[in-house]
């Protein structure tokens, strides 16, 4: 859905609607934007000990369906991406 | 049979809590019930001027709560249905400290002694006022618009009513503008629905005949021309169990603007 409406300009709805998400998550969780970027690093330091890690790939986001919210942290590893190649 | 008590709240101010419960009161008395109206925003009262009753208001709330009269003789009957209509008046120069939850509470309770219908209209915020609004409520209904910030607010007042162990409230969708949500340039109902989770119980269309409504104190809901007043009479006939389907948002076509509404 979202790679779909990433392709044309998004309507004013759309717009509304994306932030409103990403304000009512943020508030239904009870974490401020700026935390999860503090999360995130926190995060990379401590798999960064075991693991060799695409740090600047990191995303950290909530994502959100009728029943739960959830954090989910998408975390590239380098040597992953080294077999792939 | 104790009558129902039904608190209106938003969080947000603004969005059109007191014009909601001007007309579902005048709504529900127009099908014969008994309704009184209790307006909880006090220092900042309101209610009055939309129903068009502010120059027969003598005793306010407090004045009752602190027993100087009675609930009977405080009660403002309306010009339109004397019998069916009554306002419980916000006293203006207190402030909200002058009432606790258990005061509101006993005088809601002895209002639905009287009225089939006792709906609250809750000051805006999420302190004391709209706690003490929503203490005594069998239903709450939520107001919002079609704005960012007012669904985050109602949003938090969700939030809290599920942390009070409230029944899930029930949204009304305010000044839709039918021709911007055609073009996506505003959120629809839908998309608000599905954002909040709540259930939708009515869709207000923006009316120009509201500002005239409380220019002149004749809420539109009295207007049969007004598409805002259809869909408070829509809301009034749902919350007596009615199954009325939403109106057609896709705009007013041109036998609407003849008519004037679905």
């Amino acid at each position: 859905m979202r790679n779909f409406f990433r392709r044309r300009r998004k309507s004013e709805k759309e717009v509304a609607a994306q932030r409103l998400r990403l304000v009512l998550a943020h508030d239904r969780a009870n974490i401020e934007p700026g935390m999860l970027e503090v999360l995130k690093d926190e995060i990379i330091a401590v798999i960064s000990k075991h693991l060799e890690i695409d740090a600047a790939q990191v995303k950290i986001e909530f994502s959100e369906d009728e029943a739960e919210t959830r954090l989910v942290a998408d975390i590239p590893l380098k040597t992953a991406r080294r077999r792939r190649r | 049979m104790r009558g129902k008590i039904i608190t209106i709240s938003s969080g947000k101010g603004g969005v059109g809590k007191t014009t909601t419960t001007a007309n579902l009161g005048l709504g529900l008395a127009a099908l014969g019930y008994r309704v009184i109206c209790i307006d909880a925003d006090i220092g900042l009262r309101n209610l009055d001027v939309i129903l068009g009753l502010e120059n027969r208001i003598v005793y306010d709330i407090v004045n009752v709560i602190e027993g100087r009269t009675t609930l009977r003789r405080a009660l403002v009957r309306d010009k339109r249905f004397p019998e069916h209509l009554r306002l419980l008046p916000a006293a203006q120069t207190r402030n909200k400290e002058a009432i606790s939850e258990e005061d509101m509470e006993r005088v809601a309770y002895e209002a639905a002694e009287m009225a089939d219908f006792v709906l609250i209209d809750s000051p805006a915020g999420i302190e004391h006022g709209f706690r003490y609004a929503v203490r005594p409520a069998d239903r709450v209904l939520i107001v919002t618009n079609p704005e960012v910030s007012a669904v985050r607010d109602a949003d938090r007042v969700i939030g809290l009513l599920e942390a009070y162990g409230r029944a899930e409230p029930s949204l009304i969708v305010n000044r839709i503008k039918p021709e911007l949500v055609r073009r996506n340039e505003m959120l629809d109902p839908a998309s608000i629905v599905d954002l909040l989770a709540i259930d939708l119980i009515g869709i207000v269309p923006e009316d120009r005949s509201v500002l005239s409504a409380s220019n002149r104190g004749q809420p539109v809901v009295l207007d049969k021309r007004s598409s805002a007043g259809q869909a408070y009479r829509n809301i009034s006939r749902r919350l007596v169990g009615e199954k009325v389907p939403f109106m057609d948002l896709r705009g007013p076509s041109f036998l609407q603007r003849l008519f004037g509404g679905a």
